[in-house]
């Protein structure tokens, strides 16, 4: 089997619009999430997000990508050719017709549905745009991706929720691992912060109205974010030979489904998960330094992920260190486990905790060291990142330092 | 609206010139939708133009173009089929 190493990673999300600002985000523990800037948000119960700052997509895209492109789309691109750029390749030939992308994705194109929806439903329009389909569709940001770098390789979207991005890593490493393509971009993207995104959310009463607080006693719900994370996974021989900057290794990793109950978590599908991404990275407890959790800030996931933990590493629980990014920004979905990743990469190469913050009141319940508030400077040789979704399927993945 | 014919031809030259990426001027009533470089999203996305612009509705399926009752040989049939379609559903 190939080893399988990242050289090339690309973001924007309410950090930051690329890898570099994030990162200063995460190590200064800045908060991303604020006051929404949508259409109707005064008809909103939840008012808050962590929603891209300052972002005009006509800087970005011409007007005849614009009409095609959907927010998750633009956010995707962004990412995609920062990581492509940062890993050197160029694909054309051989290279070209074998690697592929793989995007997590779980709302597809909502803003695009629900000004259309707002066109035929609320204005009483009979016509709406030619491209709305081809715009909301599931896959247009892979198949947009395909394009601009001309990826003729397998390449697929996969919708799993909220461990959307954690699923299409996991086969995008698992096509390099398993040789079938050297090169695989992977990752995912999120734009649901429209008022029909937000208002359906609003619906399971899980949100919070003011702060994302994982692990804290005091939380009280999730709060939504939105953006992309994209990494080039690569096969390392073919890193080495052409002298590539290597980010990580992604050594392993596991899904599981609980098999239980649409929304609920089970304690017991989460540490099958955790320990079964060990297991196929072939490392032990001990070696993992650092956990980027699941913590979406609600009573449910929190304390049942904290005991997932506990039980896959008994006595090594008490000494890893365990982060939710989301307090910063936001839980991107169908994108999370992408712009996760990062903090990851962050540990392993630049030895750098991202913290969970908002962090206020101890909870017996989740008593692991969750960093609080302030980042922290570690030596950290594997990495794990935990996806848990609605429906109960889960994804971790295990990625270790590279030397 | 302003239907008259010129009034329209002006309009839809202007659609099909944003479309191409061309001045209005670029665009002539001989011209074909081939020679302007408008592919066959371009063509739906200006007949959507049109019909937003006029408030017309335009038979046209874009998969048997020649047996819509929408002849899209070249600008000049288009504005044709335009201003029928115009004294039809506003005349």
């Amino acid at each position: 089997m190939k080893r399988v190493v990242i050289t090339g990673a690309g973001t924007i999300n309410a950090l930051g619009q690329n890898v570099p600002d994030t990162f200063e985000a995460m190590r200064e523990g800045r908060c991303g999430i604020g006051p929404l800037d949508i259409p109707d948000v005064d008809r909103l119960a939840i008012k808050i997000g962590g929603q891209v700052q300052g972002y005009d997509p006509e800087d970005r895209f011409n007007r005849q990508q614009l009409a095609l492109y959907d927010r998750f789309t633009q956010f995707t691109l962004i990412a995609a050719r920062e990581a492509i750029s940062q890993s050197g390749l160029e694909f054309s030939g051989a290279l070209a017709a074998r690697a592929g992308v793989v995007l997590g994705n779980s709302g597809g194109g909502m803003t695009t549905l629900d000004e259309n929806y707002r066109t035929v439903y609320e204005d009483g329009k009979n016509r709406v745009h030619p491209f709305v389909v081809p715009k909301l569709m599931n896959n247009a940001a892979a198949s947009h991706v395909s394009m601009e770098f001309n990826l003729k390789g397998p390449s697929f979207t996969v919708s799993t929720a909220c461990a959307s991005s954690n699923h299409a890593m996991a086969q995008a490493f698992q096509l390099v691992h398993g040789g079938a393509a050297p090169v695989m971009v992977t990752g995912g993207s999120e734009s649901m912060l429209c008022f029909g995104g937000v208002k359906a959310w609003e619906g399971l009463r899980v949100m919070s109205k003011d702060a994302c607080r994982p692990f804290s006693a005091n939380r009280n719900g999730m709060v939504q974010g939105e953006g992309a994370g994209i990494f080039v996974f690569e096969e390392y021989e073919h890193a080495k030979k052409r002298g590539a900057e290597i980010l990580a290794e992604v050594a392993g990793f596991a899904m599981s489904s609980d098999a239980a109950d649409i929304v609920m978590p089970s304690k017991n599908g989460a540490a099958r998960a955790i320990k079964g991404a060990m297991k196929d990275a072939r490392v032990n407890c001990s070696d993992v330094g650092y956990i980027n959790a699941h913590g979406t800030g609600t009573a449910a996931n929190d304390k049942t992920e904290s005991a997932a933990v506990a039980d896959a590493f008994g006595a090594h629980a008490d000494k890893l260190m365990m982060s939710s990014t989301k307090s910063m920004h936001g839980h991107l979905i169908g994108g999370t486990g992408a712009v996760e990743l990062l903090a990851c990469i962050m540990a392993l190469r630049d030895g750098v905790i991202a913290p969970t913050i908002n962090y206020e009141e101890p909870d017996p319940e989740c008593a692991l060291d969750v960093v609080p508030n302030v980042a922290r400077e570690a030596k950290v040789d594997v990495a794990l990142s935990n996806a848990f979704a609605f429906g109960g399927l889960n994804a971790v993945l295990a990625l270790k330092r590279f030397t | 609206m302003d239907t008259s014919v010129d009034s329209i031809k002006t309009r839809v030259i202007e659609i099909i010139a944003e479309q191409a990426v061309l001045e209005p001027s670029d665009v002539t009533l001989e011209s074909t939708l081939e020679d302007l470089g408008i592919d066959s999203l371009g063509l739906v996305e200006s007949i959507f133009a049109i019909e937003e612009a006029f408030d017309i509705s335009i038979p046209f399926n874009a998969n048997a173009p020649q047996e819509s009752d929408f002849d899209i040989t070249s600008v000049a049939s288009i504005l044709k089929g335009i201003e029928r379609l115009v004294a039809e559903q506003h005349g």
